[in-house]
């Protein structure tokens, strides 16, 4: 079986600068949970953007779910981050001037194989379901405006939405570090089990160290990044 | 997909997107009304006179006389004498005549010395001869017919008594009091100058001018009274101001209209009306175009407006615009969203200000009636006013490419980077 996550010698530069990113070899399992540690400036914007194909290597090869998207072209990287990631962000993660639920499914909206995914296709029975899952079952949550809610909830939102379709690689930059201790373990509780009842892969990328120990496994940015040692 | 999403997000900038939509529908209001305005007025101003023929009058300009003869504005610089009107008259190939006289005024209101075939052959819009509401014309000497405006504005009723006033001031201190007239006629609403005109006969121009010298009143005693006006052998003037003229075959119209031109015993000036009235819409057409570009800068501002209130809001957006590209947007559609927004906006306000426009007309048009003789038919859209509306869209969805274009580099250059 392929690799969730395979990126090799894979490198990045922002023009006229020097490497910001040398990664050798990179690899997460299926279903694995990976906490990926990495402090602001060690390049760990650029690794999601490449992950999400938003940008594109200088030079080796990034393995999603079993395809090389590197030679894919721009829109096709679109459709394919859409089709197979789910991202959840720090904080604000969600569109403004949408309900939740039509957060949560709007995937699916971009996404054909994330709707076909759906079980029935019942787009919104599965946005409340992920939701009742992810502790928000209360039932005023889907129909109250995004704003209104607390942080907490807007990130369990998130993680909703991230969720929806079967994804199979979730991408998590700092999604609890506007969170207070007990949310932040509730959260990452809620979003483990979840991940596992979908048998989604799972990296999670933050600075805060005192997570690590829910994880599979732990990385350090600065351990695969060679182009940070040369500059160290 | 795209379209409901931008349906939202303006729907969530519901009050800027509100003003916007209303910027755009003033000024779209302003336009169509515009467009309106000017062709009810270039209709009604074509329809002011028609089946007349010719128009003769002293020679002066072309335009002089029309405005004179027709428009009841401006004065005749000469006269024509009673002689000459009668030579050609009597022409065999002329059907008929209708003289005129002006020069005197009552309340503002023009007075007009004819004869009762001016409410015979007169006719305007086309085939719409004059109609009497109430009355009829003139059987006695001191008889007035007014037009609608007048018998409105004053509230003059049949039997009336109305004082002509001398010259043609709107309060005028030399009345010809002595000899008042008896409104016998009250013509409808017809949407020209007519409406305006207080009709009077031709020879009561003469009575009352009997004693006058001039522009001065008369010494005292050497007044002549009313009755004896009347009973004056002969009230033929020996001068009328214009007459108009209609031809027993229209093909000999250029051939009289030449040997009047060419008359020798008096410089006379005979024109067609169709086409002076052309000429002189020309010439108030100048006018009427420095209108529609004001109009069109006005909704230039309008969309300036939008595309303001869009800019502006991208860097707050520059955030939703990468949640929407992290769910698997492309860039494309972030482009589609905003142009989405901008031809919602501008769409949105045209169809605001077709509304507001034929509100406003709707409510305005009585008025513009009544106090301008201005018919504004309430019709529906033409294919112009379409194309005008069709071009305001598709220049609103130009205009959104410009900020669509950024958010689409922004969106290049964030990815999926939170930007605050």
């Amino acid at each position: 079986m392929t690799a969730a996550i395979h990126a090799r010698e894979l490198t990045y530069a922002w023009p006229n600068k020097p490497a910001l990113l040398d990664v050798r070899d990179f690899r997460i399992e299926r279903g694995e949970r990976v906490f990926l540690r990495g402090p602001s400036g060690s390049g760990k914007s650029t690794l999601l953007g490449l992950l999400g194909g938003v940008l594109e290597p200088d030079s080796g090869h990034i393995e999603l779910a079993g395809t090389d998207i590197t030679p894919l072209s721009a829109s096709a990287r679109d459709r394919f981050r859409g089709d197979h990631l789910g991202f959840i962000f720090q904080m604000f993660n969600l569109i403004p001037y949408l309900g939740v639920l039509d957060n949560v499914v709007l995937p699916a909206r971009f996404s054909a194989a994330r709707a076909a995914r759906v079980p029935n296709g019942d787009l919104e029975g599965e946005a409340r379901r992920l939701l009742d899952a992810l502790g928000l079952g209360a039932r005023d949550i889907a129909s109250r405006p995004v704003t209104e809610l607390s942080i907490g909830q807007q990130q369990r939102v998130a993680a909703a939405r991230a969720l929806l379709g079967k994804p199979e690689i979730i991408i998590a930059d700092e999604p609890t570090s506007s969170l207070d201790a007990d949310a932040r373990t509730d959260f990452l509780n809620l979003l483990m089990r979840e991940c596992g009842t979908q048998g989604a892969t799972l990296l999670f990328v933050s600075h805060d160290l005192a997570l690590g120990g829910l994880f599979d496994r732990t990385v350090q940015l600065a351990q695969i990044n060679r182009a940070l040692e040369v500059a160290a | 997909m795209i379209f409901s999403l931008a349906l939202r997000s303006l729907g969530n900038r519901r009050s800027t997107a509100l003003l916007t939509v209303a910027a755009i529908a003033v000024s779209v209001a302003l336009l169509l009304g515009v467009q309106k305005m000017r062709t009810a007025a270039r209709e009604s101003f074509a329809n002011t006179v028609s089946g007349v023929d010719l128009i003769v009058g002293a020679r002066s300009g072309q335009l002089n006389l029309l405005l004179y003869s027709v428009f009841r504005v401006g004065d005749a610089t000469a006269n024509v004498s009673w002689e000459s009107y009668q030579k050609i008259a009597r022409h065999p190939d002329v059907a008929w005549t209708i003289p005129i006289s002006l020069g005197d005024s009552h309340r503002g209101f023009r007075v007009l010395g004819t004869t009762n075939d001016y409410f015979r052959h007169y006719h305007y819009a086309g085939e719409r001869a004059l109609v009497f509401t109430e009355g009829k014309p003139f059987a006695a000497l001191y008889d007035v017919v007014l037009g609608a405006d007048v018998a409105r504005a004053l509230g003059y009723r049949l039997g009336s008594e109305v004082v002509v006033a001398h010259g043609l001031g709107n309060v005028s201190f030399a009345l010809h009091k002595d000899k008042p007239f008896r409104v016998v006629g009250i013509l409808a609403p017809t949407g020209t100058p007519v409406d305006r005109t207080v009709h009077v006969p031709l020879e009561a121009i003469t009575a009352i001018h009997q004693d006058f010298q001039g522009a001065s009143q008369p010494a005292i005693g050497a007044r002549i009274g009313a009755s004896a006006a009347r009973e004056q052998v002969d009230l033929t003037p020996q001068s009328i101001t214009a007459f108009m003229v209609g031809m027993r075959s229209k093909v000999m119209t250029f051939t009289m209209q030449r040997a009047i031109n060419e008359y020798r015993s008096e410089p006379l000036l005979a024109i067609i009306p169709g086409v002076a009235l052309t000429q002189l819409w020309n010439l108030v057409g100048i006018a009427d175009t420095a209108l529609m570009v004001i109009a069109g800068f006005v909704v230039l501002a309008g969309l300036l407006g939008m595309l303001t209130a869009i800019l502006t809001s991208l860097n707050e957006r520059r955030r939703e615009m990468a949640i929407l590209r992290s769910v698997g947007a492309r860039p494309r559609h972030i482009f589609t969203l905003l142009v989405t927004e901008a031809g919602l906006l501008a769409a949105s306000g045209v169809l605001a200000g077709v509304a507001l426009c034929y509100g406003l007309l709707f409510a305005a048009a009585p008025l513009l009636e009544r106090h301008y003789g201005l018919v504004l038919p309430l019709t529906g859209l033409s294919t112009q006013d379409a194309a005008l509306l069709g071009a305001i869209v598709v220049a609103g969805l130009f205009m959104g490419s410009w900020p669509a274009w950024r958010a689409y580099r922004n969106t290049l250059s964030d990815g999926l980077t939170l930007r605050v």
